[in-house]
């Protein structure tokens, strides 16, 4: 048996529906219907039940989060039960009022996404006119209402080489943090891959404008940088281990250990309809099932670094190798580490680009 | 840094109690630090009016130890707080 330690962090996805259509966006293809959303007076007891649990950060998610009407009384209830609150958002239609209200709730802090870091070709990648302008402003409300502020940026194929003007962007906008992310190859992004997978000088060269910008900006902007599987060798110990560190709960309620988990068949994840948070977290098969090492088998079994990466992403690895107990691909010493070189061959400038269909 | 220096923890930097586990943590956006005990003897010092002149003697009648030990101690540990962003030093 493997001790289950308490979670530190609740993502709590609000909602599905989006403004946006990014084509690397990560959630799955399958969207949660506005009906099936969860009410106010739920997420209200999944955030006490959270806290309770042991988590400290809470992220609010999406989905676009400001689309629910209830954000505000939602912000109050979790800073009630004492949650560190994180607004995730695509800002689009953030206003002073809405901030001001948001603040007054007790909201910590707002991380907001871009694309770009020039606008048409922004507006273009979130299909959204007029979006990047719209974010700008308001991200400089979140500042002048004096909360720390994020800028999130998902890095790829065609947008890398705007990445110094993306650093330049935080900057300007006095974020405190600026999370550069490559994109993740789960949900509507895998789909891209050909369209948005870099290329290793590519990577290697965002890889030194961060490290410059680090350097150059220690001190007074974080900067947080998530680099690509597709180059590695070793994987990441994706959520930091299944069932460890961060517990998950979509839009209709359902717990899962990570974001994109439901796209793993056979796994019967809880739904706080019919559980507690704890209930499922502790007890429940679907989050004991990839828990510790137990479960793993060659060559993850018996490895000096089972727990340091515990496999990789479980999601990854059924994705790409069809097994979900497989040893994540992004693993040099997994026998399908090689469909990660075809997928570098196969990436260009020249593969078409699909933007999602949101649900609204 | 002087002994005039006035360090704060930065917007939406806490320390905060984590009960579930028995200890203090650092919470930030996004993420968090588990102090040990001399950051956190430092930590709870920082207010944002202190300056570190003012800390260092606290802690030096505190622990009674030397202040010039001490100084030195909590001038590096403030830099590397500085360094993770945490606390700002002016
Ligand atoms: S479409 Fe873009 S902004 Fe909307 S959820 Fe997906 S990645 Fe986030
Ligand atoms: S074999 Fe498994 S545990 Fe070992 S490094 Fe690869 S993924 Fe990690």
């Amino acid at each position: 048996m493997n001790a289950v330690s308490a979670p530190l962090a609740l993502l709590a996805e609000l909602t599905h529906r989006c403004p946006l259509s990014c084509a690397y966006c990560s959630n799955p293809l399958q969207l949660a219907q506005v009906a099936s959303e969860l009410d106010t007076e739920s997420w209200a007891r999944v955030f006490r039940e959270a806290a309770e649990l042991g988590c400290l950060q809470l992220h609010l998610s999406g989905g676009e989060p400001l689309l629910r009407r209830d954000l505000v009384p939602l912000v109050e209830a979790a800073v009630e039960a004492g949650l560190y609150t994180n607004l995730i958002t695509a800002a689009v239609t953030l206003d002073a009022k809405r901030i001001a209200a948001l603040r007054e709730a007790g909201l910590d802090h707002v991380q907001i996404s871009v694309q770009d870091a020039e606008a048409g070709r922004a507006d273009a990648q979130a299909g959204f006119p007029g979006g990047h302008v719209r974010k700008l402003a308001a991200a400089a409300l979140v500042r002048e209402a004096g909360l720390p502020l994020t800028i999130n940026a998902v890095v790829h194929r065609r947008n890398l080489p705007s990445l110094p003007g993306l650093i330049a962007l935080a900057e300007a906008a006095g974020a405190e943090r600026l999370e550069v992310a490559h994109v993740q190859y789960y949900g509507w992004a895998l789909a891209n891959r050909d369209a948005l997978l870099p290329d290793r000088a590519m990577l290697d060269r965002a890889t030194e404008q961060v490290e410059a910008a680090r350097a150059r900006l220690g001190g007074r902007m974080v900067i947080d940088y998530v680099v690509p599987d597709y180059h590695a060798t070793r994987p990441k110990p994706c959520m930091g281990g299944w069932g460890r560190r961060f517990i998950v709960v979509n839009p209709a309620g359902r717990v899962l250990p990570c974001h994109a988990a439901e796209s793993l068949p056979g796994l019967d994840f809880p739904n706080v309809r019919e559980t507690s948070l704890a209930e499922a977290w502790m007890g429940s098969d679907a989050f004991n099932r990839f828990r510790g090492t137990g479960w793993m088998p060659a060559p993850c079994r018996g490895c000096a670094l089972a727990e340091a990466d515990w496999g990789g992403c479980r999601c990854q690895a059924y994705a790409l190798t069809g097994e979900i107990d497989a040893t994540d691909p992004a693993c040099s010493l997994s026998p399908h580490h090689g469909v990660l070189a075809d997928a570098r061959a196969g990436a260009g400038d020249d593969a078409p680009l699909v933007h999602r269909a949101q649900a609204r | 840094m002087t002994p005039a220096t006035v360090p704060a923890l930065r917007r939406g930097v806490r320390l905060r109690q984590d009960a579930a586990r028995d200890r203090w943590v650092v919470m930030a956006p996004e993420r968090m630090l588990v102090p040990d005990e001399t950051a956190l003897a430092v930590l709870r010092l920082v207010d944002g009016t202190r300056s570190l002149g003012e800390i260092t003697a606290e802690l030096a009648r505190a622990y009674a130890a030397p202040e010039a030990v001490i100084a030195e101690d909590v001038a590096a540990l403030l830099v590397d707080l500085s360094d993770k962003g945490l606390v700002s030093l002016s």
